[in-house]
């Protein structure tokens, strides 16, 4: 395949940016996308050209850190997958594709493509925890938790904090990411000792952090490389509510 | 020269670690107060290590290359963590645990250390539990086990194929929490480049803040390595991209000694290599050897589909191999089965390369239980497998998702297609029982260790290791270290040390960026890759290995002339990062090749074709080689090898058999 790519360059924060259109030949359909921007940036460094920076670690859709914003979609055309595992065989020979880096004010452009996701740790030290110090567990059989909880939690843990709900999101609402933890506490048994404290220290560190509020227009889930389900957030509302009452 | 005191404590096999932990010296709590630990990397054992000892008091600075600590390659581990739990009552006990995890070993780890990882193994689980972490679980709220190769008990814990993500989230809540707390300084995007020693003890590193470009002291009392494996010398392989050897590299080049570092696991069942565009290879978890049957035809080149061609023609080579543990025997003894059978010209797919990994048996045997359980015993054979594909689906859905997003196949229909590749090093830096390395202060956890697995590490034990490692095992050991440094005040950041290991650092970096040669950074590392796993991968000659290291040098030398490194030194430089990465790879790489060479021997995942048995096993040498490999860096990159004898008081060493 040949494509066409309008890509996003920034040299640092304080840079304005700007697109850059490159050409790309010879893309396989078995690729993944990141892995045609090691083709381009190969072939930038052959021509002397800066390589575009972008965040990538794992290429296997879990650890979060790719962050590419494709053709306006956050991981770009396929559904619940990363960018890592993104394939060119979803896209056509001759085609145009759009880079932007993930666009909010709660994470500034570090470089290129790159952006700085440090508000997330924020919010997870927050509250994001249950308070056990190493060497303080009964034994894990002793508290039963009904199969359905155990798999409701892990569907919300399964959040792999890439930032791409916050990203789709037309306000920059962190809502999907941090109900998801939330949830995952609200769940357990083990998470009933800190739950009003947790509800009201997450969101309290979101506002501040600077994300927007939510409006229920679901993009975040839609775009979720994970698809945690919009019900987290309906969760962490109700939630939120009975701790405000409580304190 | 550094002595070569593995420190393990005296006395019976089953008191060693109680009677340690009764009697190792302690830091008072006020005391604590003013010692600082560094821990690089924020893996699980990362985490779990600068969590649990800032919980007891210590200042701690965590640091890691990633934008969180959350990324650490740990993240990917699928399948699971095992525990002497014996929650199955099918007569697992830490004994067994221990016994399993040597044997696994090919008798090449100290039965001192893995003793105490089996007895530590059950209080993880205790741990991660009672911090949510979401394990599988049973209808009656119990906690679900599964199967892992090398053993015939049920002890893997697991959260679907997600289990090192919801492990390392659980230990990265514990490490956030800290952080809230003030007691954890968090040192993201950050990679460490020197280990900053005085009187031959670590006193602290230099670190490169990877946004900025700006090199950092930080003094500490002692400093923990936590850095993962090497597999990247390889170029492909499982490991994560940014996965490195930099900062393990840099403690031996200041005098830790590196232990058996040819020991590298070639996993069975990963998706195979489709063209040279490829960044890295992808596992599909061990787990699914549970479920899936692994097969070639039983005739060479057959061109018919996998599911044309009817029982009776293929060969379940596993089974009819290892009839005890069938498709469960250990990665070691996999990897090769299905490499001699594809050598042999039975692979299937394009590149012939691949063997089947089937579910259909699984998927109908899975069906028919569910349609009883549910009342509908006369079922039809597509309503049994679209059921049967839904129980498959909540085992191991992610991964089917992952297999078909990169294979463009449904592995719900066809089996799939897999192939070894490089996943995990058993080698790393030599620790003593205290996981100290011969430079004092300076600690190795984790995979960035060598002690437990000897030469193969068993499935599911790699999570236990890393955990067992930071969250039990250094709170208490690092107690014996430090109540010595107490008087100490930190080392300042003007001292002479810091000053020089600085130095060195920034010149390194500008070398990379002066050279301003030819080739790109990947295509040394490519070319490294290759040499690697032609030479040093799965299969190991003498005339290979002597080859492949000179090759290296070679290569070592052509990189300092030839390598581009475009952008600046003080700005964010990914390029920069992996140019200082795949300098140390070339420096490995040699290593690992003089240590394979160094061995005479095939044992675990060192299979040397000279030392092989009749029907194609690896064969030991327990006279000369009972022992492990370290190895000393020497000026100009040479090595000097040291033995620590490995002594067997409990266990009868023996032929492994898998039969």
């Amino acid at each position: 395949m040949n494509l066409t790519l309008k890509v996003w360059r920034q040299k640092n924060a304080s840079d304005k940016g700007s697109f850059s259109t490159y050409q790309v030949h010879d893309i396989s359909p078995d690729m993944s996308f990141l892995e045609m921007f090691d083709v381009l940036n190969e072939r930038l460094i052959e021509k002397n050209e800066e390589p575009i920076a972008f965040d990538h670690d794992c290429r296997e859709g879990i650890c979060g850190m790719c962050s590419m914003h494709i053709n306006g979609r956050a991981h770009g055309p396929w559904q619940g997958t990363t960018t890592c595992q993104l394939h060119m065989r979803a896209f056509k020979d001759g085609d145009t594709i759009t880079v932007e880096p993930w666009r909010a004010k709660a994470f500034p452009v570090i470089k290129d493509l790159v952006v700085d996701r440090t508000a997330f740790d924020k919010i997870q030290s927050a509250g994001g925890f249950v308070s056990v110090n190493t060497g303080n567990a009964q034994d894990a059989n002793c508290l039963p938790v009904p199969k359905t909880d155990a798999d409701a939690s892990f569907a919300a843990a399964a959040c792999i904090g890439c930032g791409a709900c916050v990203a789709a999101c037309k306000n920059s609402s962190a809502m999907l990411f941090v109900s998801a933890k939330v949830s995952q506490y609200a769940l357990l048994p083990q998470g009933q000792a800190e739950r009003t404290d947790r509800v009201l220290n997450m969101v309290k560190e979101m506002d501040e952090q600077g994300f927007g509020n939510c409006t229920n227009t679901g993009s975040c889930e839609a775009e979720c490389p994970k698809e945690i389900s919009l019900e987290n957030i309906a969760r962490m509302n109700r939630e939120y509510m009975m701790a405000s009452l409580k304190k | 020269m550094a002595t070569l005191d593995s420190k393990i404590p005296e006395g019976p096999l089953e008191t060693k670690w109680s009677g340690y932990k009764a009697s190792v010296p302690l830091v008072n709590p006020a005391n604590k107060r003013s010692l600082e630990i560094i821990v690089v990397g924020s893996g699980l054992a990362g985490s779990s290590a600068a969590a649990s000892l800032a919980e007891m008091g210590y200042k701690v600075k965590v640091f890691c290359f990633q934008d969180s600590a959350r990324r650490a390659h740990s993240i990917a581990a699928q399948g699971g963590i095992n525990a002497a739990k014996n929650y199955q009552n099918d007569g697992d006990s830490t004994y067994r645990l221990f016994y399993d995890t040597i044997k696994g070993g090919d008798y090449r780890a100290r039965e001192g250390n893995v003793y105490r990882l089996a007895e530590v193994s059950a209080a993880i689980i205790d741990q991660c539990v009672a911090q949510g972490v979401p394990f599988a679980r049973e209808y009656g709220g119990m906690l679900s086990n599964r199967s892992f190769g090398g053993t015939q008990v049920q002890r893997t814990f697991y959260a679907a194929g997600q289990t090192g993500q919801q492990l390392l989230l659980g230990a990265y809540s514990a490490l956030q929490r800290q952080v809230g707390l003030g007691t954890v300084q968090s040192f993201t995007r950050h990679e460490m480049l020197d280990v900053v020693t005085v009187d031959g003890k670590a006193k602290g590193i230099i670190a490169r803040d990877l946004v900025t470009g700006k090199l950092e002291r930080h003094s500490g009392h002692a400093v923990l390595l936590c850095t993962g494996g090497y597999g990247n010398v390889f170029f492909l392989s499982t490991n994560a991209m940014g996965s490195n050897v930099t900062a393990a590299w840099k403690a031996h080049r200041k005098g830790a000694y590196f232990g058996n570092p040819c020991f590298t696991q070639i996993h069975p069942t990963c998706i195979p290599v489709t063209g040279d565009h490829q960044s890295k290879l992808t596992l599909m978890s061990e787990s699914l050897r549970n479920d899936g049957r692994i097969w070639v035809p039983k005739q060479k080149d057959d061109p018919r589909k996998a599911k044309d061609i009817p029982e009776d023609e293929r060969d379940y080579y596993l089974e009819r191999r290892y009839p005890a543990f069938g498709n469960l025997v250990p990665r070691d003894v996999a990897s090769r089965a299905a490499k001699e059978r594809c050598d042999a010209g039975y692979g299937v797919g394009t590149s012939k390369m691949a063997v089947y990994l089937d579910f259909a048996a699984a998927i109908e045997r899975y069906g028919k239980q569910q349609a009883n359980k549910i009342g509908e015993a006369n079922a039809s054979k597509d309503r049994i497998l679209a059921l049967g594909k839904e129980v498959v689906k909540e085992k191991y859905g992610n991964l089917f998702d992952m297999y078909a997003k990169i294979t463009d196949e449904n592995p719900y229909e066809m089996p799939m297609r897999i192939y070894p590749a490089v996943h995990y090093t058993m080698g790393g830096l030599w620790v003593d029982y205290n996981l100290m390395t011969t430079v004092p202060g300076l600690y190795a956890l984790g995979e960035a260790n060598f002690s437990d697995h000897g030469a193969n590490r068993l499935g599911a034990s790699a999570l236990m290791q890393g955990l067992a490692d930071g969250y039990f095992v250094i709170p208490y050991t690092i107690g014996a270290y430090l109540s010595s440094q107490i008087k100490d005040k930190a080392l300042p950041t003007d001292h002479e040390a810091f000053v020089e290991a600085e130095k060195n650092a920034q010149e390194t970096i500008d070398k990379l960026l002066s050279i301003k040669g030819t080739k790109s950074v990947d295509h040394f590392h490519k070319r490294l890759g290759k040499i690697m796993w032609d030479k040093c991968g799965m299969a190991r000659n003498a005339q290979g290995l002597k080859e492949a290291a000179a090759e290296i040098r070679q290569l070592r030398e052509e990189f300092w002339k030839e390598v581009r490194v475009l952008g600046g030194a003080n700005e964010f430089n990914p390029e920069l990062e992996k140019a200082g990465r795949v300098a140390d790879f070339l420096e490995l790489g040699e290593l690992m090749c003089l240590d394979a060479l160094n061995r005479n021997e095939s044992c675990g995942g060192h299979f040397r074709e000279e030392f092989q048995t009749e029907d194609g096993e690896a064969q030991r040498d327990d006279e000369n080689y009972m022992y492990a490999a370290c190895w000393e860096f020497k000026p100009g990159v040479n090595f000097e090898l040291h033995k620590e004898e490995l002594k067997y008081e409990r266990i009868k060493v023996s032929a492994r058999s898998y039969k």
